[in-house]
């Protein structure tokens, strides 16, 4: 392809510019782009086949041996998942809804207000306190653990859900200002103006105006949220622990992995149980997702 | 509020305009101040007695449905209720006190939920970073000390650093090869490739490491077939298995290859919508001036997504300096695989030092604000010059 194009003579140029046309020259990169695919999928696809396959089976031989003999009797079961969700995880899911709903509505909700203030209301210091806003999305979340984990610890609040949400809705608020403020403040001007002549006061311009015309905006952090909250490991293993009853899936399946060789059966089980809404989310809202991760790609 | 007459004044706050000095009730007198101090922390303080005194939250044998519901209610309507009274109260105030104070019952929460959830600790790090392990007295510079001088915090500075080289680099130059080559096949085609290599982007550090022993997986010869793919091929091969979680030095590039997997659609999905925008009839003009495809690469593409280049490199780099879940779940920073963040959370949260562990939290912070700084003095360039 490459040489063909360097030896090619002015007449033909025109003709035979766009790389791509004509299958012959498109398969090595369909090759070169498959081959990476595949070796991309590979890590999940053995751990999906693994989870519906029987304990001893998963000990004894490789995912990939399965293709030999796809229907054999008693090759494939659901007992690991039942065994792992009766084990445990059941109770993880519901913890990690209950940690993950509030600790995405919360900072959503508080940051939508603020956000409206910083781009349409005017009071002293607007715009030193949004840059300041924007400006701890530099502090690490390491930097918060300690002093957190001894207040809370004082209060006797570790361990407790709001905790966690609190927790949560704070570190995510700097992320969540930014978008939101700059979502809002690109708004026409005229549009605010025209709603306060015919009367509306701040809280209904916010509600019935500004927050319906910020949807898109709202959905992309929420949905980064929810999956930062759901994929965190960090801040509920400090605030919420390792009691079995308060434990989230991560926590669950991280100690899961630590048993070793005894839970290896149940491993990929448990991996997807904690896998599957987070997919689920992210396929059928992929779109604001990646919106929210351009955007806020500088969070964590 | 209810009514209120049109006023300059309103218009002006529209428009952005400083609000002119009112005379008589000034927005900025000390009574006006207490009302906004108060209105700010009106609804932080009421969700943490809400949240904290309703004893059902804690107790261990709730249904958890109850507690999900409860959680969606108050997060979700609760909150809103909350702003709706503040709003409703601050409109029951002369008109004038109320425009001065309802900014702040806006925007207010959100400070004090800020600075009591970073500004505070962080401060309070800093301070507990040359504290002793019980933070009970000043130490000075003693745990900063400890951990440029002892081998097993040097050696997680030197794995970190080795981290953040490898780990940007490599899923950049992953995702930008894969974003340029699936640019050139049907728009069908590229969705399914680029869904497949994103797909990782919505899994957990902690799950990605579950999934990546199967992988590793390692059985001693003669202790069964081996079930770790890496290991079966190696095998196959005639080649002995290979613990690759304990080999010296390369286990840290086994880890790393876990993040690389997991970043590198970040990268490519972001690279990709870059590459889309670069002007078509610029890539035309030059291939017709008898540029290759290569040429086309290095001399159009690359420039024109630079920027976009460093800001993925700054992001993906920034996570791989913070990442502990990773090494946590594998090794427990075992076999000379500790990184920072991972000792700082072993430090603090397995042997109780409270001083040592905000002194590698702070090592964390610090290491990054330069990086963040030339970034955001680049970013203002460009802004700048456009």
């Amino acid at each position: 392809m490459t040489a063909a194009t360097e030896t090619r003579g002015p007449v033909t140029k025109p003709t035979s510019q766009v790389v791509g046309d004509g299958s012959a020259s498109r398969f090595p990169i369909y090759l070169a782009v498959g081959l990476v695919a595949l070796l991309w999928t590979i890590p999940s696809l053995g751990l999906l086949i693994n989870s519906f396959r029987e304990p001893s089976l998963i000990r004894g031989s490789g995912w990939w041996t399965v293709f030999g003999n796809l229907f054999e009797a008693g090759a494939w079961t659901i007992q690991n998942y039942t065994q792992v969700l009766e084990g445990g995880f059941g109770n993880a899911f519901a913890n990690t809804l209950a940690v993950t709903i509030p600790a995405v509505a919360i900072p959503l909700t508080v940051a939508a207000f603020a956000a409206y203030a910083f781009a349409w209301m005017e009071f002293p210091g607007r715009n030193l306190i949004f840059v300041t806003v924007v400006g701890l999305m530099v502090i690490p979340l390491q930097m918060a653990l300690i002093p957190i984990l001894n207040i809370y610890t004082n209060f006797d609040l570790n361990g407790t859900f709001p905790a966690v949400w609190l927790a949560h809705a704070g570190f995510g608020l700097p992320l969540a200002v930014y978008l939101l403020r700059n979502y809002m403040g690109s708004l026409p001007a005229s549009l605010i103006e025209s709603a306060k002549i015919d009367g509306a006061d701040h809280f209904k311009i916010f509600t019935r105006l500004v927050v319906p015309l910020s949807v898109p905006v709202l959905a992309s952090f929420a949905i980064f949220q929810f999956l930062w909250v759901w994929n965190d490991f960090l801040v509920a293993l400090v605030f919420l622990g390792v009691d079995p009853s308060n434990r989230v899936l991560t926590v669950e399946l991280a100690d899961l992995a630590g048993r070793g060789e005894g839970a290896l059966n149940l491993l990929p089980a448990a991996a997807f149980v904690t896998m599957i809404l987070p997919l689920v989310v992210f396929f059928s809202l992929q779109r604001f997702f990646v919106r929210g991760l351009t955007a806020g790609s500088v969070k964590g | 509020m209810s009514t209120p007459p049109v006023t300059t004044e309103q218009l002006d706050e529209a428009q952005h305009r400083p609000l002119p000095p009112e005379p008589g009730a000034s927005s900025n007198s000390p009574s006006v101040w207490l009302l906004r101090l108060a209105s700010a922390l009106v609804i932080p303080a009421v969700l943490v007695l809400f949240f904290f005194t309703f004893d059902f939250l804690k107790q261990e044998d709730i249904n958890k449905i109850v507690q999900v519901v409860v959680a969606v209610l108050v997060g979700v309507g609760g909150i809103w209720l909350l702003y709706w009274g503040m709003d409703r109260a601050i409109s029951a105030m002369p008109e004038r006190a109320g425009a001065a104070v309802r900014p702040f019952a806006f925007a207010g929460p959100a400070m004090v939920l800020l600075a009591f959830y970073l500004v505070y600790p962080a401060v309070n790090t800093f301070i507990l970073s040359f504290q002793n392990s019980a933070a009970t007295e000043f130490i000075a510079f003693d745990n900063y000390q400890r951990i440029f001088t002892e081998s097993v915090y040097l050696i997680s500075i030197r794995n970190s650093v080795v981290w953040v080289l490898f780990v940007p680099a490599a899923a950049l130059a992953i995702g930008l090869g894969f974003a340029t080559l699936a640019d050139k096949l049907s728009s069908r085609s590229e969705n399914v490739a680029k869904s497949l290599i994103f797909l990782p982007m919505a899994i957990s550090f902690v799950g990605a490491s579950v999934v990546w022993t199967f992988i590793y997986d390692f059985r001693t010869e003669g202790f069964g077939d081996q079930i770790g793919i890496l290991n079966a091929i190696l095998v196959a091969f005639g080649g002995d298995p290979v613990n690759w979680m304990q080999v010296p030095l390369w286990n840290n590039l086994f880890l790393m290859i876990i993040l690389v997997w997991l970043q590198t659609g970040f990268a490519m999905v972001i690279l990709s919508s870059a590459i889309k925008s670069v002007p078509e009839d610029q890539l035309e003009a030059s291939r017709i001036d008898g540029a290759n495809e290569w040429q086309v690469f290095r001399r159009i593409v690359i420039p024109s997504i630079a920027s976009t280049i460093v800001v993925v490199w700054t992001t993906i780099l920034i996570t791989t300096w913070k990442v502990f879940d990773i090494v946590f779940v594998m090794t427990g920073g075992g076999f000379d695989t500790s990184v920072v963040a991972e000792r700082m959370v072993t430090e603090f949260f397995t042997f109780g030092n409270s001083g040592m562990g905000a002194a590698l939290a702070v090592l964390l912070f610090v290491a990054v604000v330069p990086i963040l700084v030339i970034n955001v003095r680049r970013f203002r360039q460009q802004e700048a010059t456009r």
